[in-house]
C-alpha cells in the first residue's frame, strides 16, 4: 500500500519536473531566438543598407544637374548613417571591423557636407568626383562580401548567437563563417583606406588629433612636476605624491599625479604636459560640506586663481550650480572678441570654496592663430542675416570652431525666439549662419 | 541695511504708543485728589514702569525677529547658474510685476537672466544680469513674494504661477503630471551640461556603476569619459544609448550588472566626464589586465592605468 502511494507520488513528482524542465526550456528558447532575431535584423537590414548605398552613390555620379545632385547627397548620408547605427547593434564589438565602420562614418560626413554646400556657387571639384568615384567602387567590394556571407547565412541557418560565443570564447574563431567575412570586408576596406584613392578632399575630414599645441616649451622633469603641482595646488609639502608617465597610446606624453593627502585621506588627481608642465586638468575627490558660499563668489574666486597662475584675459562665460559644486567655464576675450576654442573650466567647492576641479584641456589645445583678423562685415550687416523673428539681446564679436573644423570669427548674438534662447553666429566675413544653437540649461526635475 | 530700516521704523512705532499711553495717564491723574492723585500717580508709575518694560521686551523680540514679509534674500549676489531658495524668490518676485512669465523652478537659467536684465533696464540699474544689493532693494521694494504660497505650492508639486493683482487661489494649476510631490521644498528643476538630460546622466551612471563601482573615483570619471569618447569616434555608435548597449561593448550590460542602483559617486563621476574632465587622454577602450583574454586589445596603444583599468587607443 505505502509502496503504491509512494510510486504514484514519486512519478508525480517526476512528471511535474519534466513539465518544469520543459516550460523552462522554451522559455529559454524563446529568449534565444528573440535574441538571434535582433541580430539577424541588423545583419540583413545592413546588407540592404549597403546594396542601397552602393546604387545611390551611382546615381549621384551619374547626375549632371546640380539641383538633384544635393538630394542625391543627402540620400547617401542617410543610408550611410543607417548602415552604420546596424553595425552597432551586431555583436562585432570584440571583432576588429572599426575601419568599415570608419568607412561608413566618412562617407556619410563627405556626403552630408557636400550635400549642404550650395552647388551651385561651389559644385563639386574634379577631386571629389574622383572621392565619390573611389567610394563607389568600395562600396561595391563591400557590398560583394557583405551579399556572400548574406547568401551563406541563408543558405546554412547560421547562428548569430555563435558568434557571439565563437567571439567570446575565443574558441578557433576562425572557424565561423560570418567571422571570416567581416573579417575580409575589414581587410578589404582597410587597404582601401590606405590607398590613395580617397584623395586629399577625404584627408581634412579626419579629425585632427591637434594635440597641446598651446603647451610650448622645454620637456620637465617627474620632480619638476611635483614642484609644479605644489605650486599649483598650494600645497602644504606634506603630501604623497606619485607620478607616472604616459604611455605609448598618448598624443602627447604627460605626467600623472596621485596626490595623497594623509591627513583628509582624500586624492588628488592631476595631469601635465611633459612639454612645458602645463596642468592639463585636475580633480580633487574630497567631499564637499554644506554649502556656504554663492555662486557668484564662487566664480570670484575661479577668477583669482586664474589671475594667480598668469592665465590672461579670461572671463566668466558659463556658470553652474550642482548641489554644492560650482562648474565654470572661462573663455579668452580679446579686446571684446571672444575665443570660445580656449576655454578653461573649473570646479569650485561651494563649501569652503576652494577649486576642486581644473581643466585646460581645451585652453591648450586650441590653436587660434593671432593677430585675430578683422571683420569686413558690420554688426548691423550680419544682423540682418539671423532669423528676423529672432529678438537680439546681447551681441559681441567671437571666434568659434564650425562644422568644418576651422576657426572663424563671427558675430555672436544672443537672444530669444518665443521662449528659449539661442546663441547665434554669423560668419564676420562670409555672413554665413555658422552656427546655432539652443541654450538649454535647465531641466525639470521628474522625481 | 534694508531690514534695519524697517525695523527701527518699527521701533518708532511702538515709542510712539507708548507716548500716547503717558499722555492718557496724565489726563487721569489731573482728575483726581492730591492724596489720590499721589497714590494713583505712584501705582501707575510703577505699572508704567512694568509696562514699559514689557513694551520694551516686546519691541526687543520684534526687533530681533523681523516679521515674514520684511525678510527678503540672503546677502548673497545671485547670478546665471545659481540655484536655491533665493532663486525662487527672484522669480517669484519678478513674476509678480510680470517680468518672468516662466516657471518658478529655483533654477537660474536663461529665462530669468533676460527677465532681470529687463527689470534692471525698466528700473535704470545698471543691466549686467547679477542680482546684487540695488537690483534686489529696488525688486523688494517694488514686488510682494508670498513665501509660504510657492513654497507649499512647491512642496504638493502643483504647477502655480505668482503674478500680482490675481488673487493666489486662482493662480494654482493643480498637479498635472508632471511635478512629483516634492517633500523638501526645494528647487523643482536642475542645471544640466548642455546636450544632455538628468536621464543620460543616469544611464551612464548606470553603466559607470556596473562597469567600475570599485575603482576609485578617477577610474569612475575614467570609464564615462570613453563612454563620451565613444560618442564622438567614427568607429563607434553616435548616441550614448548606442554605445553603452553594443552588444559585447561592455560586460556590466552583457551580465546585467548595469541594472544596479548607481550611486551618488556614479553620478559625479559621469558628470565630471560629460562638463569636460577626461582623465584617459582620450582613450576609447579599457580592459582590465587581470581578465582580458583578447590578444587583439592588448595590442592597442595603451596611454595610462587608472586604478584596475588599462586604458587605450
Amino acid at each position: 500500500m505505502i509502496r503504491n502511494v509512494l510510486i504514484g507520488v514519486l512519478s508525480l513528482g517526476i512528471a511535474g519536473t519534466a513539465y518544469w524542465g520543459y516550460r523552462e526550456h522554451q522559455e529559454k528558447n524563446a529568449v534565444l531566438i528573440h535574441a538571434e532575431n535582433n541580430y539577424q535584423r541588423a545583419f540583413h537590414d545592413l546588407t540592404y543598407q549597403i546594396d542601397l548605398l552602393h546604387d545611390k552613390i551611382g546615381t549621384t555620379l551619374a547626375m549632371n544637374s546640380r539641383a538633384s545632385l544635393s538630394p542625391a547627397l543627402a540620400e547617401v548620408w542617410r543610408i550611410a548613417s543607417e548602415a552604420h547605427s546596424d553595425v552597432g547593434q551586431l555583436p562585432l564589438s570584440l571583432l576588429p571591423f572599426n575601419k568599415t565602420q570608419e568607412f561608413l562614418a566618412k562617407i556619410g560626413e563627405f556626403s552630408y557636407r557636400t550635400a549642404v554646400r550650395d552647388l551651385e556657387k561651389e559644385p563639386l571639384t574634379k577631386e571629389e568626383y574622383r572621392t565619390l568615384q573611389a567610394l563607389y567602387k568600395n562600396a561595391a567590394n563591400i557590398q560583394q562580401e557583405l551579399r556572400n556571407v548574406q547568401h551563406l547565412v541563408l543558405k546554412n541557418n547560421l547562428r548569430w548567437m555563435d558568434v557571439e560565443l565563437a567571439l567570446a570564447t575565443n574558441d578557433r574563431p576562425g572557424d565561423n563563417i560570418i567571422i571570416d567575412g567581416f573579417k575580409a570586408v575589414e581587410k578589404n576596406v582597410d587597404s582601401f583606406s590606405k590607398s590613395a584613392e580617397f584623395g586629399p578632399a577625404f584627408v581634412g575630414f579626419e579629425k585632427k588629433e591637434k594635440g597641446f599645441v598651446r603647451a610650448i616649451g622645454k620637456p620637465i622633469s617627474k620632480t619638476e612636476a611635483k614642484r609644479i603641482a605644489r605650486s599649483f595646488l598650494d600645497l602644504k609639502g606634506t603630501e604623497n605624491i606619485k607620478v607616472t608617465a604616459s604611455g605609448k597610446g598618448a598624443d602627447e606624453r604627460f605626467y600623472s599625479l596621485t596626490i595623497r593627502d594623509p591627513k583628509t585621506k582624500s586624492d588628488i588627481y592631476m595631469d601635465i604636459t611633459e612639454k612645458g608642465g602645463y596642468p592639463i586638468w585636475v580633480i580633487n575627490s574630497r567631499p564637499i560640506k554644506k554649502q556656504t558660499i554663492s555662486l557668484h563668489e564662487a566664480a570670484n574666486r575661479g577668477m583669482q586663481f586664474l589671475r594667480k597662475h598668469k592665465f590672461k584675459n579670461l572671463e566668466l562665460y558659463d556658470s553652474a550650480q550642482y548641489d554644492n559644486i560650482a562648474l565654470l567655464t572661462f573663455v579668452t576675450n580679446e579686446n571684446g572678441i571672444r575665443i570660445y576654442p580656449e576655454a578653461i573650466k573649473m570646479k569650485v567647492a561651494l563649501d569652503d570654496g576652494t577649486i576642486v576641479g581644473f581643466s585646460a584641456r581645451d585652453y591648450l589645445s586650441s590653436s587660434v592663430q593671432r593677430p585675430l583678423p578683422k571683420p569686413t562685415l558690420t554688426a548691423e550687416q550680419a544682423k540682418k542675416k539671423v532669423n528676423p523673428n529672432f529678438k537680439v539681446l546681447e551681441q559681441r564679436q567671437a571666434v568659434i570652431t564650425n562644422d568644418m573644423n576651422e576657426q572663424v570669427l563671427c558675430y555672436e548674438f544672443l537672444g530669444t525666439l518665443g521662449e528659449d534662447t539661442y546663441q547665434i553666429f554669423v560668419n564676420a566675413n562670409t555672413g554665413m549662419e555658422e552656427n546655432v544653437e539652443k541654450l538649454q540649461s535647465v531641466e525639470q526635475n521628474y522625481s | 541695511m534694508k531690514e534695519s530700516l524697517q525695523q527701527k521704523a518699527k521701533c518708532n512705532k511702538l515709542g510712539f504708543l507708548l507716548f500716547l499711553y503717558k499722555k492718557v495717564n496724565w489726563k487721569e491723574n489731573r482728575d483726581k485728589t492730591t492724596e489720590a492723585m499721589r497714590e494713583v500717580s505712584h501705582m501707575s508709575r510703577k505699572m508704567q514702569r512694568n509696562l514699559s518694560l514689557i513694551v520694551m521686551a516686546a519691541c526687543l523680540a520684534i526687533c530681533g525677529k523681523p516679521a515674514e514679509e520684511v525678510k527678503a534674500f540672503s546677502n548673497q549676489v545671485i547670478q546665471r547658474g545659481a540655484v536655491g531658495d533665493d532663486v525662487i524668490e527672484l522669480q517669484a518676485r519678478l513674476q509678480y510685476i510680470g517680468f518672468y512669465n516662466g516657471k518658478i523652478d529655483g533654477v537660474f537659467g536663461w529665462r530669468t537672466y533676460w527677465a532681470v536684465r529687463n527689470f534692471q533696464y525698466e528700473y535704470g540699474l545698471p543691466v549686467d544680469g547679477l542680482v546684487g544689493e540695488s537690483t534686489k532693494a529696488k525688486l523688494v521694494k517694488a514686488s510682494k513674494y508670498h513665501e509660504r504660497f510657492v513654497k507649499e505650492q512647491i512642496r504638493k508639486g502643483n504647477s502655480f504661477t505668482h503674478y500680482g493683482g490675481t488673487p493666489l487661489s486662482q493662480q494654482v494649476k493643480g498637479n498635472k503630471g508632471g511635478g512629483a510631490a516634492n517633500r523638501a521644498a526645494r528647487t523643482t528643476a536642475s542645471n544640466v551640461p548642455r546636450g544632455f538630460s538628468q536621464n543620460d546622466i543616469q544611464l551612464m551612471a548606470n553603466a559607470v556603476y556596473g562597469e567600475a563601482r570599485g575603482e576609485p573615483y578617477i577610474g569612475q570619471v575614467a570609464v564615462a569619459a570613453v563612454i563620451l569618447n565613444r560618442l564622438e569616434h567614427p568607429s563607434f555608435p553616435d548616441t550614448i544609448a548606442g554605445v553603452i548597449f553594443q552588444p559585447g561593448a561592455f560586460t556590466a550590460v552583457a551580465d546585467g550588472q548595469i541594472w544596479l542602483t548607481p550611486n551618488e559617486t556614479a553620478k559625479k563621476a559621469v558628470l565630471d566626464a560629460i562638463n569636460g574632465w577626461d582623465p584617459t587622454g582620450g582613450a576609447i577602450y579599457y580592459f582590465n589586465p587581470e581578465t582580458a583574454t583578447s590578444a587583439w586589445i592588448w595590442n592597442r596603444p595603451q596611454i595610462k592605468q587608472i586604478g584596475k583599468h588599462i586604458f587605450c587607443k
